[in-house]
């Protein structure tokens, strides 16, 4: 069972079980809903921006654990930092789950747990979820986003 | 119940087979599953080095060889367009096409062959009833009655159409175990009804409906009834005149059929006044640029080349069944689902969805603390086979109050071995999130 380890690490079970800044964001100026349709994962990410700097983040909604793991690890790497920041992020996130290997693995930190959805393809939108979810709250975008 | 492995030897149970119009015969039949899984060639095959454990099959089943073998011999021999043909093989392909569709007509026990509307599947079918029946007989502030535990197939056809016509969808619910609250049902029959349309046996839930009483109820009001019977076919007898149904839905795909083939079945009368579903080849007797006459039934309602493959396949596919005897099949899988309820209610954390009294396929499951994604991707590296989601029913999820469920569906070719290694696999499952 490595595989399966691979992709239920120990620091994901851990964040499924007591995700962190799991809470709604009073203070929060942007939020937006995202909706995986293929498992019924919904989210809304509250982000509490001063300028172009992430002062406060959140999350709240319900998913498997990948997807809520996800979410929960993504704001705690991103409290503090640029929108600039962010949209990097996201990037080596996105290349690292499906199987394209950023060079500069090591930017990403913790987050390199998700390195194992690669090799479960119908799992990277539970682990994109959050994150996707994020980048509509940035944009300002009023309307639920999906993963279909 | 004995718990060891064992070829189920059982007599037909009226239980599982409430709706045959004629008592099951009382032969005891030898079902030999091992017999019954050589003859699945897909079900040899080692998925992530292990044995394929295949418990998806109420979103799909797996195919006999001589299904298989129908549709390549079809194509390797038969190939030609059918019904205006006057050659040899155009001749023998309709002959084989028709020859399904008497199959199939036997099987439903219809009075004729013509009753036997050939679709895409189950779908199609509803989409037919509800664009030529409903748009004729359903206007503004009529009713449509549906249940708590319809299919999206068999919602949204009927919202599309109660919002062109102004009509209204009503839906007869459900209790906590997921049984059809039938005074319920009576009660929202009313003059503004003008068709109810109800599943058979439910595919998230596997609760079998009272079909029958539900429809002498809507006939005392004279209200037509539409069966989705998807999920139905597989498991229980058939027999629609003994129903009294008017339309009854299936798709061939779930009955070991191929995709892309299902059955409308509808009475004469019925579908002699309904207008055509869709324009085209084969179901015009006459066509001028000023009047064009309809052909008759069933033709009117086959526009175009048919999936004349997937016929053929769903004949072979009802022969096949036929040849096992519907009432010894439904013996084997309602002992196979008793196994596995009494099996996997049993690990701690299991809360099972749907615990009608009278079930039929399906067992569906939640985990206290786990999501059902995870729960089907750690069976999958078992290869185990299951579905995690909303099974094209959220309405459902939503009176249980859960996001998705995992769903085992079993079919003729499951053992008790395979109901094991998913209690197993569940084990495994708490393993890896304790």
């Amino acid at each position: 069972m490595a595989d399966l380890r691979d992709l239920y690490q120990d620091v994901i079970l851990e964040h499924s079980k007591a995700p962190r800044n799991f809470r709604e964001l009073a203070k929060a100026n942007h939020k937006a809903e995202g909706f995986n349709p293929l498992c019924g994962d919904r989210f809304t990410v509250y982000l509490d921006l001063d300028g172009e700097s992430i002062r406060d983040i959140s999350f709240q909604g319900s998913g498997c654990a990948i997807s809520k793991a996800s979410a929960s690890m993504m704001t705690q790497s991103l409290k503090g930092k640029t929108r600039a920041d962010a949209e990097k992020l996201f990037g080596r996130f996105h290349d690292m789950v499906t199987g394209h290997a950023p060079s500069n693995l090591e930017q990403l930190g913790k987050l390199t747990v998700f390195s194992g959805v690669s090799e479960f393809p119908v799992r990277v939108k539970c682990a994109t979820l959050a994150w996707h979810t994020l980048q509509a709250a940035l944009e300002g975008k009023q309307d639920a986003i999906s993963t279909e | 119940m004995t718990t060891a492995t064992r070829k189920s030897t059982s007599k037909a149970r009226p239980a599982t087979v409430r709706a045959a119009a004629t008592p099951a015969p009382e032969t005891i039949t030898t079902y030999d599953v091992d017999k019954v899984r050589a003859d699945f060639p897909i079900l040899r095959q080692k998925i992530r080095g292990r044995t394929l454990v295949y418990l998806d099959n109420a979103a799909t089943s797996q195919k006999p060889q001589s299904v298989i073998n129908s549709v390549t011999r079809y194509y390797e021999r038969d190939n030609a367009n059918i019904h205006r043909g006057v050659h040899f093989l155009s001749e023998h392909a309709t002959e084989e096409h028709e020859s399904a569709r008497t199959a199939i007509q036997g099987f439903l026990n219809a009075a004729h062959s013509k009753e036997i509307i050939f679709v895409r599947g189950t779908t199609e079918a509803i989409n037919l009833v509800a664009q030529t029946y409903g748009r004729v007989h359903i206007g503004a502030g009529d009713e449509i009655l549906i249940t708590a535990m319809e299919h999206h197939s068999n919602i949204v056809p009927w919202q599309l159409l109660c919002e062109e016509k102004g009509a209204k969808l009503r839906v007869a619910p459900i209790n906590d175990r997921g049984e059809l609250l039938i005074d319920e049902f009576a009660s929202l029959l009313g003059p503004k009804t003008k068709i109810a349309a109800v599943t058979h046996v439910s595919n998230a839930l596997g609760s079998i409906t009272p079909i029958r009483r539900m429809i002498e109820l809507a006939h005392a009001r004279n209200i037509p009834v539409l069966i989705d019977g998807a999920q139905a076919v597989p498991h229980l007898k058939v027999d629609v005149q003994a129903l009294d149904c008017d339309f009854y839905a299936f798709s061939g795909h779930k009955l070991y059929g191929p995709t892309g083939i299902g059955v409308l079945y509808g009475k004469t009368a019925l579908l002699e006044a309904m207008p055509p579903y869709q324009g085209g080849g084969d179901m015009i007797s006459s066509v001028t640029f000023e009047k064009t006459l309809f052909n008759k039934l069933p033709f009117k309602f086959e526009a175009g080349t048919p999936d004349i493959s997937g016929a053929i396949g769903l004949g072979a596919a009802i022969r096949y069944l036929d040849g096992m005897g519907i009432e010894s099949v439904a013996a084997h899988e309602h002992d196979l689902l008793e196994y596995a309820t009494e099996k996997v209610s049993a690990i701690p954390g299991i809360r099972l969805v749907g615990t009608a009294k009278e079930k039929a396929g399906v067992l569906s499951f939640v985990m206290e603390g786990i999501h059902p994604h995870d729960i089907g991707t750690i069976l999958d590296q078992q290869g185990i086979a299951i579905r995690t989601g909303h099974h094209c029913s959220q309405p459902v999820m939503q009176r249980f109050d859960i996001p998705a469920t995992a769903r085992a569906s079993f079919a003729l070719y499951n053992t008790r071995d395979e109901v094991d290694a998913l209690a197993a696999g569940i084990e495994k499952v708490r393993e890896v999130f304790a």
